[in-house]
């Protein structure tokens, strides 16, 4: 066997695997961010709740109802997808004509409320949530063994980025939405319903991020501080990509996950902080981010 | 510029009520309301009079419960040397954090806050000095300038009443200071402001460091009037806990961040029995708050009576 710097390819490959593991929800939680302030402006601090109650929601499903795993990637983000219509329609709508902070803390206030009443219901230990048949197992890839559950995150992950970035660059929804965000009043005025439009999109936004919750259960605990501790790596993610771009959210997401596994090889102490300290130096040398426009 | 006559009123009453107030209530709870209180208005100071939302403010306070714990207890240093110690290292990391954050503006900024508090957060987790999940416990108290014994909760009551309510002015005096004013202008408008000459950024640095520096001698004293620094001090809930009291009271109101400290703390030590309901009720308050009454309950009453308050 070869060695790489000391450190056996094992654990090299194992950390890199978990690193785009923890990069793909990296990737999808700031691609819902992106989504959400692209056409409202809000930076949507119940994201982590969100997506808490995305693996909470399949987890009852399951317990629940028998509804298994591949039925709770549909159903899933359209349930928590339609909660975050009603709170668009009933809370964030009457903030747009107010300073940004506003909605900033609206969405902090909610993220309190959902996380606490999770708390109560099911504690803080986590509950696990066993893998579909069909993603377990694995393949050795003589280097490293990849287990099927892990894979299929990375795929799934990527597609639905590559999706959305698709539907939003390339679809001509894309571009109503687009244009939208540049100058919504003049999108109305040729007829397209832009509130329905922001709230579609809100509820799309907190859709992606359940999706990331369903893809999270069979891998992490399903735990109602699951989405606290993300939520702050992932604003990081976003300050250091720039909110400007689609791409850059996903590439930034990914990057940055394997840059955490591989700062857990050869320096552990380092992993928790590795993405605020790269922050830092982005922040000295490009303010508006790697992939932002200045405003 | 002198002060208007009824907020001296008020500082006068609120002082002479807080002067007999340990003979009624736990002087205890009354130190953490007036440690919140300093904490509050010293984001205020930020948010309501900078207009610059930083969402990572239990840095500065934490850190500094941590520094002044750590100079009491294991360097022996009397009260007021570690409080001091505390307030100085908040107010190095505030500018080291802020020079960074007023890079960004708005709802960035908050992000870019939060995270540098989620790495204090961490150097604290796993710093020697700091404990760990432990905390630095039964930190001593001392004797003030070596000489007056603070063990006792009433002494060191009075102490901690001197420090908040000094603060208190301090932040006061600076509101309504030529620097305060230009503050207003930058969070009015701030391309305006910029082509009147000011430059900007040594402003929003200079309030930022100013602001993490009241807020770390809050949590430097915190740390001594509960004999324990912890992670909860550096925790981001702590950061969302100031906004909170902010926004309640009223921010960019004097009095209103005082006002706020006291009802959330009061909540916090009278509700501790209902776990995460308090948690609850907390984001209940942010969202009605935002909702139905963003001046805040001084915002409000200062309509009421047509006076700034």
């Amino acid at each position: 066997m070869f060695e790489l710097l000391g450190i056996p390819p094992q654990a090299l490959f194992g950390q890199l695997l978990l690193g785009l593991i923890n990069g793909s929800f990296y990737a999808m939680l700031s691609l819902g961010l992106a989504v959400i302030f692209g056409l409202l402006n809000i930076i949507n601090f119940t994201h982590g709740a969100q997506y808490m109650m995305g693996a909470f929601v399949t987890w009852m499903l399951l317990t629940y109802f028998g509804i298994n795993y591949w039925a709770a990637l549909i159903l899933v983000p359209l349930i928590v997808g339609a909660s975050g219509i009603v709170i668009e329609r009933l809370m964030i709508s009457r903030l747009y004509h107010l300073d940004h902070l506003y909605g900033l803390l609206l969405t902090f206030g909610l993220a309190l409320i959902i996380q606490g009443l999770f708390r109560n219901q099911y504690g803080v230990s986590g509950i696990p949530y066993a893998a579909p048949e069909l993603l377990q197992g694995g393949h050795n890839l003589g280097f490293m063994y990849l287990p099927n559950s892990r894979l299929w995150v990375i795929v799934a992950s990527l597609v639905v980025c590559l999706g959305t970035w698709f539907m939003i660059e390339k679809t001509k929804l894309g571009a109503y939405l687009r244009a939208a965000t540049e100058n919504p009043t003049l999108v109305g005025a040729f007829g397209i319903n832009v509130p329905r439009m922001i709230t579609l999109t809100y509820g799309f936004g907190v859709g992606l991020a359940a999706l990331a919750g369903v893809l999270a259960a069979p891998i992490y605990s399903v735990n109602p501080n699951m989405g606290e501790q993300l939520i702050i790596v992932v604003f990081a993610v976003v300050v250091i990509g720039g909110m400007g771009s689609i791409l850059g959210a996903i590439i930034t997401g990914f990057g940055l996950g394997l840059v955490e596994g591989l700062t857990r090889v050869f320096y552990p102490e380092g992993s928790a902080v590795v993405i605020f300290v790269i922050m830092a130096i982005v922040l000295l040398v490009k303010p508006a981010g790697l992939f932002g426009r200045t405003a | 510029m002198g002060m208007p006559r009824h907020h001296m009123m008020i500082f006068i009453a609120l002082f002479a009520a807080m002067l007999v107030a340990p003979f009624v209530l736990y002087p205890v709870f009354l130190m953490k309301v007036m440690c919140f209180a300093l904490f509050a208005a010293a984001f205020n100071l930020l948010l309501g009079f900078g207009g610059l939302l930083s969402f990572g403010h239990a840095a500065y306070f934490g850190m500094a419960s941590y520094v002044s714990a750590h100079a009491a207890k294991v360097w022996g240093l009397t009260p007021e040397l570690a409080i001091l110690s505390g307030t100085l290292v908040a107010m190095v990391l505030g500018a080291a954090i802020g020079s960074l954050a007023i890079r960004r503006q708005g709802i960035y900024f908050a992000m870019v806050t939060l995270a540098f508090a989620q790495m204090v957060y961490f150097f604290a987790l796993q710093a020697p000095f700091t404990g760990g999940e432990d905390g630095i416990q039964a930190v001593p108290r001392g004797d003030l300038f070596g000489i007056l014994s603070t063990r006792p909760d009433r002494t060191f009551y009075y102490v901690v009443l001197a420090i908040t309510f000094g603060g208190v002015l301090a932040i006061y005096r600076i509101i309504h200071s030529p620097f305060g004013q230009v503050l207003k202008a930058i969070r009015e408008n701030e391309p305006r402001s910029i082509s009147l000459g000011y430059h900007v950024n040594r402003y929003k640095l200079a309030v930022f460091v100013i602001s993490a520096t009241f807020a770390g001698m809050a949590g430097a004293t915190k740390a001594l009037v509960f004999q324990l620094a912890s992670l909860t001090d550096v925790y981001w809930t702590m950061s969302g806990e100031v906004v909170l009291m902010t926004l309640l009271g009223g921010m960019g109101t004097v009095f209103g961040p005082l006002l706020g400290a006291g009802i959330i703390v009061a909540m916090q030590n009278y509700f501790a029995s209902f776990g995460a309901w308090v948690l609850i009720m907390q984001g209940i308050i942010f969202v009605l708050a935002v909702l139905l009454f963003r001046e805040g309950i001084i915002g409000v009453l200062a309509r009421w009576i047509k006076k700034p308050l």
